[in-house]
């Protein structure tokens, strides 16, 4: 299964290294919200200091959408979606699959548009690094993981990019709650550590029962 | 063809006696609904005692209350029906989870409507970020989404698959979405929610108590009502596209 | 090789296999006609475990159907109207990739060895973008038989295709056949049919309305059976 899983991996990232399509997409439009976030909150200003941690999340659930959506449409071009369903392995590998396609993308893009926005936001670091990392790596985990699945339910409708942010957002509020949290007192008040890692438990544990939960219905969802 | 048609009668007419039990359970719904819901208006407005501090206003709460319970009620009805479904495949079971979220959206509404309402006199503002608010709104989110899934254009089966599973993953879901949203409030405004807008922990006067549980009973009432007529209906809507498509078939050869 | 029976699927209230009922034996190349809308397309799917039945029975291999299905999966090679083929990727990369998921070894070897049997080596590492129709049916074509399935399930092969490919896709079929597959053809065309079929099979409205062997290559009794099924009675 882990086999298989690795060989679309690898499939969707050489093919995404061969086009660049979707994950420039993703970077500029990561670029694009950073100067957005210049203009609505002034970065000469001290009190934009607070939003940083919540701009660092709208950039990963935005331009994650964007890379989740294109995970599963790009295969309906030549039905190669029934060509991965008559392979002989099971629905999860195919999950496993786009999943760690979709993580590695995301962890791109961060890597390239973080240190861009504390650049830009002039962002001095006062807490762990290890921490920070640890808090994007979890929180990103969750929302690639039920968004990748989710994606492959929204890909059944004609409108699926529309569909997709509907169904991912509320799904992934808590998430969304705790890695702002988390990111937040780990950038600006790291003596708060322990309520932190509060935060990053309360995360895991959401990552850990929905990607069991993924596994479980995923078979339900690709099924033709 | 019109003969088919006479055969169907036939066929209808030979399973009467259960159409007759069918016609009787939402008669007793019914009239059980309507008879409770008097009782609580009379018990809400007339027999329990006035909150002191709140005054008349606090009045909103029985309902406020009992419509959130059936909120939760019919999302559960959701996860159970989708679960059944995704095991056994009978649409029947699509058809319970797909009535029980679309009346469980409208409870939310009014819970939406009368939270604010109630908050604007209990505390002073349209709208706090407090749990059980945020949690609903959040609920009213997934929930609205489940029904999209419903709009989408395709088989039947489909649909339902992927609404079952979505309204499996949802109501998961909403557990997390309350800690999460609690958490986070008590961290940072400990003082001004901490046990505050749980009503029911500050003490609760017996007439208060007969009242709300009343409103419940009623409203829950009218939740297994509409959840059984939605059911009839929708079975209906199908049977009705079921012969359509018989009779098309039978014009066709 | 295949066993059928009382194969019922409904979609929307909709009967579009009403009780199909159906062997075949190992080694035999079946021809599926019918007209537009009878079902042929849906019982291939079947087959291919793409579409769940609604009731009926179907065993591959002495294996049924519902139960084992990576097994089954792996006996079959499957080419539907779509070419299952990514874009962006040349015929080798394309081939080596549906190579490795069907855990075959040498992978890269056989691919290019497919690749020179459908004539198409001169483009082995274009991207298939840029191809013709008939070209991507012949690396479909390739693609579904990569693990050298005992079962070819091929679904209007020769649709939208010249002479020259037309003749390519038949010896592939035909040397497919030498090696003992089974095939199993929906086609509106009865000459390929005729051709390289040795067992014609008629569904209509959902029911297999013929069965027949052929002898020689007969064209004629094809059209004229046909005609009868399906023209004649209604």
């Amino acid at each position: 299964m882990i086999r298989s899983a690795l060989l679309i991996a690898k499939k969707d990232l050489y093919s995404e290294l061969k086009t660049k399509q979707v994950l420039a997409t993703m970077i500029i439009f990561a670029g694009l919200v950073i100067l957005v976030f210049s203009f609505a909150f002034d970065p000469a200003n001290n009190t934009t200091k607070a939003v940083i941690p919540g701009v660092i999340w709208v950039i990963i659930v935005f331009s994650g959408i964007l890379g989740l959506n294109r995970s599963f449409i790009s295969e309906q071009r030549n039905d190669t979606m029934q060509g991965l369903m008559i392979a002989p392995m099971d629905a999860s590998s195919i999950f496993l699959g786009k999943f760690l396609a979709n993580f590695s993308m995301m962890l791109v893009v961060e890597l390239v548009s973080l240190p861009f926005l504390f650049l830009l936001f002039d962002f001095q670091m006062y807490g762990g690094f290890g921490y920070l990392i640890l808090v994007l790596m979890i929180g990103s985990f969750g929302f690639i993981s039920i968004g990748t699945f989710l994606a492959a339910l929204a890909a059944n409708s004609k409108s699926s990019e529309m569909l997709l942010p509907l169904l991912l957002f509320p799904v992934t509020s808590p998430i969304l709650i705790g890695a702002v949290q988390a990111t937040k007192i780990i950038l600006t008040n790291i003596e708060k550590l322990s309520s932190a890692m509060a935060w990053i438990q309360l995360i895991s544990a959401y990552d850990v029962i929905f990607f069991v939960l993924c596994f479980i219905l995923i078979e339900n969802v690709l099924e033709v | 063809m019109s003969a088919n048609l006479e055969r169907e009668k036939g066929a209808l007419s030979s399973s009467e006696p259960v159409a007759e039990k069918g016609i009787l359970v939402p008669k007793i719904l019914f009239g059980a609904t309507v008879i409770s819901i008097l009782a609580s208006i009379y018990l809400i407005f007339i027999y329990s005692s006035i909150e002191k501090t709140m005054g008349v206003v606090q009045k909103i709460f029985y309902y406020h209350v009992a419509s959130a319970w059936c909120t939760f009620l019919a999302f559960f009805v959701t996860f159970i029906f989708s679960i059944l479904f995704l095991a056994k495949r009978k649409r029947i079971f699509d058809t319970y989870a797909y009535v029980s979220a679309e009346i469980g959206v409208v409870f939310t509404t009014i819970v939406l409507t009368t939270g604010p309402i109630w908050a604007k006199s209990s505390w002073n503002t349209w709208w706090a970020w407090e749990p059980r608010l945020t949690t609903t709104l959040i609920l009213w989110f997934i929930y609205m989404a489940y029904i999209m899934i419903r709009q989408m254009d395709g088989v039947w089966d489909k649909k339902a698959r992927l609404a079952s599973v979505f309204g499996i993953i949802g109501f998961i879901d909403v557990p997390i979405v309350f800690f999460a949203i609690r958490w986070w409030q008590s961290k940072f405004h400990p003082i001004v929610f901490g046990n505050g807008p749980s009503q029911k922990g500050g003490g609760i006067e017996p007439d208060m108590l007969v009242a709300l549980l009343v409103s419940i009973t009623a409203l829950t009432l009218l939740y297994s009502y509409l959840l059984q007529k939605g059911v009839t209906l929708e079975n209906m809507r199908i049977k009705v596209t079921q012969y359509k498509e018989k009779l098309r078939e039978d014009l066709e050869n | 090789m295949i066993e059928i029976s009382k194969l019922i699927k409904k979609a929307d209230n909709k009967l579009i296999l009403r009780g199909i009922d159906l062997k075949i034996g190992k080694g035999e190349t079946v021809a599926i006609l019918g007209p537009n809308g009878a079902g042929k397309s849906t019982l291939l799917k079947v087959l291919a475990t793409l579409i769940k039945p609604t009731s009926g029975l179907v065993k591959i291999n002495g294996l049924e159907l519902r139960n084992n299905q990576m097994k089954i999966k792996k006996l079959q090679g499957y080419l539907p109207h779509s070419s299952l083929l990514y874009e962006h990727y040349s015929p080798l990369e394309n081939l080596v990739f549906f190579g490795n998921l069907y855990g075959i070894k040498n992978a890269e070897e056989k691919a290019v060895e497919l690749v020179k049997e459908v004539g198409l080596s001169f483009f082995l590492n274009e991207p298939v973008k840029n191809f013709s129709r008939g070209m991507i049916q012949r690396i479909a074509i390739a693609r579904a038989i990569i693990h050298e399935p005992p079962l070819l399930l091929l679904d209007e092969p020769h649709t939208g295709l010249d002479q020259g490919a037309i003749s390519i896709l038949n010896n592939v079929i035909l040397s497919m056949k030498a090696k003992g597959t089974t095939t199993l053809m929906v086609t509106h065309d009865f000459k390929q049919a005729a051709d390289i079929c040795d067992r014609i099979v008629i569904i209509k409205n959902g029911k297999v309305a013929d069965d027949f062997r052929m002898e020689e290559k007969a064209l004629d009794t094809v059209s004229e059976k046909y005609q009868l099924q399906v023209e004649g009675v209604s």
